[in-house]
């Protein structure tokens, strides 16, 4: 499974939706995940790819991680991949 | 109904060992958040937190009680100490017999399981300290200060997170104020800066990683603290019969549960509690002159307290004082009420009003009074101490000037 196909896996879980009604341009907000759900996901992320991922729920916009929608998580996780290889 | 006077304060925290290291650390605004120190800290993403540092336990209790007392429960003996040998008071007789001890911890013995976990399964021994159980448990604290001072009736230890030690203070104001005990102790007390206590919080996201600066457009998460704040309560013609010091009065209370989200604070929840308090206080909300908030510094937290405070009090809103302490001694989880109640009988007793340190930037979504980095010389005749806890448990104290 690559990057893409995981976190569309994760985040459907956690939006108890099918993986085929998440796409790219998708928002947490639009798939209805709120901010103990957004926790998780970052959650299960890290240990799903093995990085640490710098968020913090206080100020969201201020991370270099950037949650807006499930492409920009996908382009950020792919960046902490890299950078730690 | 009783009236309910303050005749004793005690307190261990990040500002200093005992009740006049800790108002004088409020009043030059000093900050009690530091680099923490414990085994495996490097572990850690979260670093700072208002640790009780030069503590030694062997200096103060024998080899025994540091067997029996976990961390949580040395800062209560510390506090309690203090506190009741302020008040002056000596439990025989009847005082004995009614007198009960009611505290507030979320945690309880966090370090001892913390200890003993790692012993288990990180070290693989099979046998751990016979003590452990009654070393961990939540209300060891509030035991051992019953037997110390010989309190023999209703002690119990209430558990709701962040507002564990204002709903302590309120059952025990709620048993003298019903005559059902002439003297109560209360407070609580929190110790989880360990390995394992500092990882949990980490995991919500919600930490600070370099202050807590509650109230400020900068402000970016919690820091935690650790200690106690322990209070003897009395009956009003009681301790005045004896002559007894009166630090403040309990005039009311107020507890309200948001029943809405574990973790997201509710506007309406808090303003019930408010609200509460000064109904049951029968005050006005003119008279109110200084809010000691429950202000962690989150982004959620802050901007919805001063939501409430905005439509509980209108225009008076824009008059009165709102601190945060926690920008100084941290956040003491659930001793954190017991602590920053003494930041309202300074008000209310000296006159002086502790700030919110670290405040660098205003934030228009708590557009109060937050009496910024500086203390600051007022009379206050009412204040009132706000604690909103995780589960949505709110609890409100109000205080008068005696």
């Amino acid at each position: 499974m690559n990057v893409k196909d995981k976190v569309v896996a994760i985040v459907a879980e956690q939006a108890v939706l099918d993986p085929s009604d998440v796409t790219m341009e998708s928002t947490l907000e639009d798939l209805g995940i709120d901010s103990l759900g957004l926790v998780e996901s970052i959650f299960a992320i890290e240990e799903a790819f093995d990085i640490s991922i710098p968020f913090n729920a206080n100020a969201p916009e201020e991370s270099d991680f950037d949650i807006s929608s499930v492409a920009t998580i996908v382009a950020g996780i792919e960046k902490l991949i890299h950078e730690r290889v | 109904m009783k009236r309910v006077v303050i005749t004793g304060a005690g307190t261990i925290n990040a500002l200093g060992v005992g009740v006049p290291a800790t108002l004088e650390a409020m009043r030059e605004g000093r900050c009690g958040i530091s680099d923490l120190e414990f085994r495996d800290v490097e572990r850690l993403s979260i670093r700072i937190g208002g640790q009780v540092k030069d503590y030694d336990p062997e200096t103060i209790f024998n080899r025994q009680q540091i067997s029996l007392y976990d961390r949580f429960t040395q800062f209560t003996l510390l506090a309690a100490k203090e506190a009741i040998e302020q008040s002056g008071l000596t439990f025989i007789g009847d005082l004995a017999a009614h007198g009960g001890v009611v505290l507030g911890t979320a945690g309880g013995g966090v370090s001892t399981w913390d200890e003993n976990y790692r012993s288990v399964y990180e070290e693989g021994k099979n046998r751990v300290h016979p003590f452990v159980v009654p070393k961990l448990m939540n209300n060891a604290a509030a035991s051992h200060v019953s037997m110390a001072y010989n309190l023999k009736g209703p002690s119990y230890t209430v558990s709701t997170a962040c507002a564990s030690s204002n709903h302590a203070i309120a059952q025990a104001f709620q048993i003298i104020r019903a005559g059902g005990s002439k003297v109560m102790v209360t407070g609580g007390s929190e110790s989880m800066l360990c390995f394992g206590g500092v990882k949990a919080w980490e995991g919500l996201r919600v930490m600070s990683r370099d202050a807590c600066r509650p109230f400020s457009a900068n402000r970016n998460g919690m820091v935690q603290g650790e200690g106690a704040g322990i209070f003897v309560f009395e009956e009003y013609e009681h301790a005045k019969q004896r002559g007894a010091e009166i630090l403040a009065e309990v005039i009311g209370y107020a507890m309200s549960s948001d029943a809405a989200d574990i973790v997201m604070p509710s506007k309406q929840g808090a303003a019930r509690a408010i609200g509460g308090a000064l109904t049951d206080a029968q005050i006005n909300r003119e008279d109110v002159g200084y809010i000691n908030a429950h202000g962690t510094g989150t982004a959620a937290n802050d901007k919805t307290e001063c939501a409430a405070v905005a439509d509980v009090f209108g225009h008076h809103a824009d008059r009165l004082m709102i601190s945060s302490t926690k920008s100084m001694h941290g956040h003491l989880i659930g001793g954190t009420g017991a602590v920053e109640l003494l930041a309202c009988i300074m008000a209310l007793r000296d006159g002086i009003v502790a700030p919110t340190i670290g405040y660098e930037e205003p934030d228009p979504e708590c557009a109060l009074d937050v009496v910024p980095n500086e203390a600051r010389e007022a009379k206050v005749d009412v204040a009132l101490s706000n604690a909103f806890a995780f589960g949505g448990l709110n609890a409100v104290i109000a205080l008068r000037k005696v």
